[in-house]
């Protein structure tokens, strides 16, 4: 019966919040509208999303999301430092192929974007079965370091917390 | 505008704007000066999301200093950037491969499956079908030696 | 202190906006081109939250968050037309 309502929980808790934070005030009527529409949303868009993410630990999402922020402002610098000061002849973009341990969808799509969002490499496409990631670095004289460090600091996270 | 800005608030609104404005700047520059078109997909989407983030940080900071509310709508405009800059570097490095990348260049996956973007069938939908069933998906090539 | 610095920062996104415009205009391959605008929207926002800075009003925020929208659905509608040449399916 829960599951009906409430296709996906978290789903409707997040569209609480955003609502209320779009609305920018904590009345009983915008929460009452931020309800209405984190049940009317999940309803709408759940033939596209029928499937429930198996997500084991709620708690480490929160430390995921403060390394991956760590990560973004370690990475801006980097990028900007290479900008700026290394020269064309210097840099050494690289393709590298990540192989993958990870199986679900939420979990491939959580690694890629913290893979774009992290220092020097973008994600750009998955092999046809999901098995491997193809990764661009802007600059990697070594990918077969930056591809044991995705793996080694996001991937086994991310394992962790999708089931 | 800023007359009753206590000077703490100053500073700090004027630090994050101008930090901002550097990151913004130079992802822009990173835009004219790396060479081919892949690693030029790296310096806006990062520098650019941080310039932004900085800009916004000073805002807020300015309002809570001015009214002494913390305004939310750029925590918003923040979350939904460093949500939609992955998805737009994905589409844009999708694009590239399409229609330019010498696809021998390109590192093969370990089990011999092709790239999504460049198979007949496209992306893989039924990842997540492979997964609960124990046989291997029905498209999966046999592991090539070379 | 602050006026300077929303100075500084307003002069340095509007040179980010002509970097971009030379790389849009010249930009050797499509993708080029669609990055140039996707980054064109982003230092737009960045100019429109200045502006309500320096006008001290908060209706500019609402603007932003449009462009934001747009800019991102702009995008994906653009790369989607050249892999599929097709928007929606």
């Amino acid at each position: 019966m829960l599951k009906r309502i409430l296709p996906h929980p978290l789903l409707s808790l997040s569209l609480v919040v955003t609502w209320l934070l779009l609305v920018n005030s904590l009345s009983l009527n915008s929460l009452v509208f931020a309800i209405l529409v984190a049940l009317l949303i999940p309803q709408a868009t759940r033939a596209y999303w029928p499937d429930l993410p198996r997500v084991r630990h709620p708690i480490k999402i929160l430390g995921y999301g403060l390394l991956v922020m760590h990560d973004i402002i370690k990475a801006n610098i980097d990028v900007a430092l290479i900008v700026l000061f290394k020269r064309r002849a210097d840099l050494r973009p690289a393709w590298i192929c990540v192989p993958l341990e990870i199986r679900s969808p939420e979990a491939i799509t959580a690694l890629a974007a913290t893979i774009t969002l992290t220092p020097g490499t973008v994600s750009c496409d998955l092999a046809q079965d999901g098995h491997a990631i193809l990764v661009h670095c802007l600059h990697a004289p070594d990918p077969n370091a930056v591809r044991d460090d995705i793996k080694a600091r996001y991937e086994s996270r991310l394992k962790e917390i999708f089931a | 505008m800023n007359h009753d800005l206590p000077l703490w608030a100053d500073l700090a609104v004027s630090l994050f704007l101008v930090l901002g404005a550097v990151f913004g700047l130079v992802g822009s520059w990173g835009l004219i000066r790396l060479p081919d078109p892949m690693t030029r997909l790296h310096a806006p989407t990062k520098a650019t999301t941080l310039g932004i983030g900085g800009v916004l940080i000073a805002s807020m900071l300015l309002t809570f200093a001015r009214d002494g509310v913390v305004s939310t709508h750029e925590l918003l405009i923040t979350l939904f950037l460093v949500l939609t800059s992955p998805i737009t570097a994905l589409f844009i490095g999708k694009v590239h491969l399409h229609l330019r990348q010498d696809r021998s260049a390109l590192p093969r996956p370990a089990t011999g499956a092709g790239w999504a973007g460049y198979t007949a069938e496209g992306p893989a939908r039924g990842v997540r079908e492979s997964t609960r069933s124990s046989t291997p998906p029905a498209g999966e090539a046999p592991r090539t030696s070379d | 202190m602050m006026v300077y610095a929303l100075g500084f920062a307003a002069a340095c996104f509007g040179l980010a906006l002509l970097m971009n415009l030379w790389r849009l205009v010249k930009g050797p391959e499509a993708s080029d081109r669609i990055l140039a605008l996707d980054t064109m929207v982003v230092n737009v926002i960045a100019l429109l939250i200045l502006l309500g800075i320096g006008l001290g009003t908060a209706v500019f925020f609402e603007v932003a968050m449009l462009f934001a929208l747009v800019g991102f659905v702009s995008t994906v509608a653009y790369c989607r037309f050249l892999l599929r040449g097709d928007i929606i399916e």
